[in-house]
């Protein structure tokens, strides 16, 4: 069981508000990524849920139990840090026996939960190797492994994957996910790459400046995003965000479109192809619009235009987002 | 072309690196030169080098107009003392001052670190009339206090530097997995800061070894150390400079060894915070 509710968490250093009040509820068994800009807040939310730092104000339960002033021992979490953060003293077996060691357990049991842990993780060759000898990969499995064997209430995970290289990235993040399917434990995770956040997440919470500016799946927060800040954020390429006269036309201050929501060929919007990058299976197109500035669109591989070339774009209608003078989405 | 200015360049420094270290060791090389020379060839003008009478009487005789040992005996003692208190009390004040840290512990650092500006003896007569009223004149125990004292702010220094070293998170990822502070600091900080502990001892254990001015000022007989065994060869019947060398090779050669095998360890820590 892993419920975790935050009621009114506040956090200041000295006079600053680095989370002025947070409400939020995950449930248990849930993958809730908080995701954000450096310096959000979002690694102080979840130091705040560790046990880490301690709350200014407000309260937390964890599985119904009041948990705002335990320490982090005793909260049943378990935490992957960006560092790994190993006992570089001992070896892989000692490091993911050592919670099993402060709790008091038997040296079978220990061993027994290891073997337990390095099977699923596939550490079972490397248990007597030191933590210096591992490749990044293998050092964050050890992290992993060692928050494993707690069997804990809740994963907190911060910022796990970004100490690798871009292709033990995709392959880390496809195995979190498959041990979040297997363990069906609660997992939280921090992040400020929104394609991590849209991949393994149920639920994604935005955070900007220590605010919660939406909480939502991550098609919700694609298809709706509920202000200017979450359109920016979450999509990528970026959503563009068009104001003047064009966003008038449409009645807002502000028209969001998302560049694979624009076709090539004819339309209302006549421009000049500016830089264009292509990938094969896509391209991406910069364009001047004339009347609303760099318009990025997100085209098809096969799609053969090249700089300076003249070019018309349509929107689709359907897709397109509004927003008002204070940046909240329009129905 | 490059590789060749490459090559020169490595000679001149590598010369350059010789000559400044054999001008630093040339001193403890005459000394030891000398306490093999008769009394005689030890002042002879021009010095000789190499060609005189070798001889090991200076030794036979300094150790029969003093106990070496005894000033052995008490140079371990002080130096091995203070260093044992030195880290009973800096480890706890470097650990606090480097895991959690108030507004003003980089000043107080600072204070602590400015206290070895000030000439010792300008406090030499406040701390004589303390130790003559305390009854700690000519005692060891009043060595190693004072030593201690006057060896804290460096080894706190030295402690904080490897301390903050150590990543904090490790610190908190042991508290998550329920490491209770003996166990974190008996598991995870001491096994970690052990080569930051050695090299302190090690420079500790050198520095006091090697004090002179208080242990000169301070003892007689009793406590005297091998400062004290140097110096009383440099005085009363006029300067016998082979018997002086005898007796200032007995008195470092210790400490020479000791820094010839710990060199390594030595050299790590002390660089320990430049290059990772």
């Amino acid at each position: 069981m892993g419920k975790i509710t935050l009621h009114q968490v506040r956090k200041s250093f000295g006079e600053v508000d680095v989370i002025p009040g947070i409400d939020l509820t995950i449930e248990d068994g849930e993958f809730v990524v908080f995701v954000g800009p450096s310096g959000c807040g979002k690694s102080t939310l979840l130091r705040l849920i560790a046990g880490l730092e301690d709350t200014t104000a407000g309260t937390m339960q964890i599985d119904g139990r009041e948990a705002t002033h335990l320490p982090p021992a005793q909260r049943g979490l378990a935490m992957v840090f960006q560092s790994y953060a190993l006992y570089p003293h001992m070896t892989v077996r000692k490091n993911i026996a050592f919670p099993l060691k402060m709790a008091g357990m038997t040296a079978a049991e220990q061993e027994a939960k290891v073997q337990h842990a390095a099977k699923i993780l596939n550490l079972t060759n490397y248990l007597d190797r030191r933590p210096g000898q591992l490749s990044g990969g293998q050092r964050q499995r050890v992290a992993i492994g060692r928050a494993i064997v707690r069997e804990p209430a809740a994963f907190l995970f911060d910022e796990p994957l970004s100490n690798l290289d871009a292709a033990l990235r995709v392959t880390m993040r496809q195995e979190i996910s498959e041990l979040h399917q297997s363990l069906k434990t609660t997992m939280i995770y921090v992040t400020h790459d929104q394609v991590e956040a849209m991949t393994m997440a149920d639920k994604i919470v935005v955070l900007n400046a220590g605010r919660v500016e939406q909480v939502g799946s991550p098609l919700d927060l694609y298809h709706s995003p509920r202000n200017l800040f979450v359109a920016g954020f979450i999509g990528s390429p970026k959503m563009n965000l068009i104001t003047g006269a064009e966003a008038a036309k449409y009645n807002c201050t502000t028209l969001g479109v998302r560049p694979e929501h624009i076709r090539v060929g004819e339309g209302p919007w006549q421009g000049v192809v500016g830089l264009s990058e292509h990938l094969g299976s896509d391209s991406f197109i910069k364009v001047e619009v004339d009347g609303i500035g760099t318009i990025n669109v997100r085209a098809s591989g096969e799609i053969g235009v090249h700089h300076g070339d003249p070019i018309k774009l349509s929107p689709d209608m359907d897709k397109l987002h509004r927003f008002d003078g204070e940046g909240l989405a329009l129905k | 072309m490059a590789r060749h200015v490459t090559t020169q360049r490595r000679a001149i420094n590598s010369a350059a690196a010789w000559t400044v270290a054999l001008m630093l060791f040339f001193p403890i090389l005459w000394t030891v030169l000398t306490s093999f020379k008769p009394e005689a060839q030890a002042v002879a003008s021009p010095p000789i080098f190499l060609g005189f009478d070798w001889t090991l009487q200076n030794y036979v005789d300094v150790n029969e107009q003093r106990d070496y040992f005894r000033y052995f005996v008490n140079s371990v003692i002080i130096a091995l003392g203070s260093t044992a208190l030195g880290l009973v009390l800096a480890i706890p004040a470097a650990w606090s001052m480097a895991f959690v840290p108030g507004r003003k512990t980089k000043d107080l650092l600072m204070w602590m670190l400015s206290t070895k500006m000030m000439p010792a003896v300008g406090v030499l007569v406040p701390i004589y009339l303390l130790f003559k009223t305390l009854g700690l004149l000519d005692t060891r125990v009043g060595l190693v206090v004072v030593l201690t004292l006057m060896n804290l702010p460096i080894i706190v220094w030295m402690l904080y530097t490897y301390f903050k070293e150590i990543p904090g998170e490790i610190l908190e990822a042991a508290r998550m997995d329920g490491a209770t502070l003996k166990s974190e600091i008996l598991y995870v900080l001491t096994p970690m800061a052990v080569p930051g502990i050695a090299s302190t001892v090690l420079l500790n254990i050198i520095l006091a070894w090697n004090e002179a001015f208080w242990t000169i000022n301070l003892t007689v007989t009793d406590a005297a150390p091998l400062t004290k065994f140097i110096s009383g060869f440099s005085s009363p019947q006029g300067l016998f400079y082979a018997k002086l060398s005898a007796a200032s090779t007995m008195a470092i050669a210790p400490i020479l060894i000791m820094g010839w095998f710990s060199q390594k360890q030595l050299v790590r820590g002390l660089t320990f915070g430049a290059v990772k």
